[in-house]
């Protein structure tokens, strides 16, 4: 790992289950530096160590009510984070948070779920034209403004 | 003990039909399924809708192989843990998924060892016969690939 000048504030996000799994087998990238973890799911508290945790109701478009909640707590908690670099696995809400940190200025990271062999999900189509970097886990995916760099496994 | 789990977000009815009615037929097998949002209620085999991380984590480490949709989280940690994975992918046209990136994905994953592929409901009672026989794999390693890692720290410290 190339050293840090001085540690960054990371949030690092992803929804649970998949997402989730693959942002977890990028912690050795974040090490030295300040890390917090926001996801959907309240049980992955303990698999984070000493680390700042967030969780927000996993809402999607059925539910407008919960939806709504959920986006305005993710707002407060980057903006209350101030992060220096957002990096997310995805999904949804990993898009918001990256849209989000714009308005903090931070450095944004898109990885791709390496479930999505034959196309960019919509989350990370969407993430490629906002990201600083944009990665996508499989070399043929590479084009324009997303690249290949290795995958999570 | 086999592990079924469809994940938290969807339910994946064909596939825990497919298991129970394998159950019932097997008789011997242990099986404890995570049916998710599912409208079938499964006769024989013990099953919970949701689990905790925790508890999934560790169900799938007592497990003797684990069934599962074409999910990254399943997949994944199946590897983590060198069990054998029989996975299933879901259909959009059968209203399981919003799109078919399950079958590219379980194909892709086929050429890892430990993962199976069922194409669907009977494919996939056949493999079980067979199947809690398998031995435990090589498990993978935690972390991403080192070029990704250094990708990622290059990037992070700018």
């Amino acid at each position: 790992m190339t050293r840090a000048r001085r540690p960054q504030r990371i949030l690092a996000v992803a929804s649970s289950g998949g997402h989730w799994v693959q942002l977890s087998r990028l912690k050795p990238a974040f090490e030295g530096h300040d890390v917090a973890y926001l996801t959907t799911e309240p049980g992955h508290r303990r698999e984070v160590g000493s680390a700042r945790f967030y969780s927000v109701p996993d809402a999607n478009r059925n539910a407008k009510g919960k939806l709504a909640l959920a986006t305005a707590k993710l707002v407060w908690i980057v903006l209350r984070e101030r992060p220096d670099v957002v990096v997310s696995t995805g999904a949804a809400p990993g898009y918001l948070a990256l849209r989000v940190a714009k308005l903090v200025r931070a450095r944004t990271v898109w990885v791709d779920s390496v479930a999505n062999v034959e196309e960019l999900s919509m989350s990370g189509r969407l993430a490629s034209t906002k990201a600083d970097l944009c990665l996508t886990q499989w070399p043929h995916l590479a084009e324009g403004r997303v690249a290949y760099e290795g995958a999570v496994l | 003990m086999i592990f079924v789990t469809v994940g938290t977000q969807l339910a994946f009815d064909r596939l825990i039909r497919a298991v129970d009615e394998w159950a019932a037929r097997s008789g011997e097998v242990e099986v404890f399924a995570q049916i998710g949002p599912g409208a079938y209620r499964p006769r024989h085999l013990e099953y919970s809708d949701f689990i905790a991380p925790d508890e999934c984590r560790e169900r799938m480490a007592a497990a003797d192989a684990i069934v599962a949709h074409a999910g990254m989280g399943t997949i994944i940690g199946a590897l983590e843990l060198g069990k054998p994975v029989l996975v299933m992918p879901r259909r959009a046209d059968l209203g399981e998924h919003r799109n078919d990136h399950q079958l590219a994905t379980a194909d892709r994953f086929s050429t890892f060892g430990g993962v199976q592929v069922a194409a669907d409901e009977h494919a996939l009672q056949a493999r079980l016969d067979a199947f809690g026989a398998r031995a435990d794999q090589a498990p993978i390693g935690p972390y991403a690939s080192d070029r990704l890692l250094g990708a990622l720290s290059a990037f992070i410290n700018g």
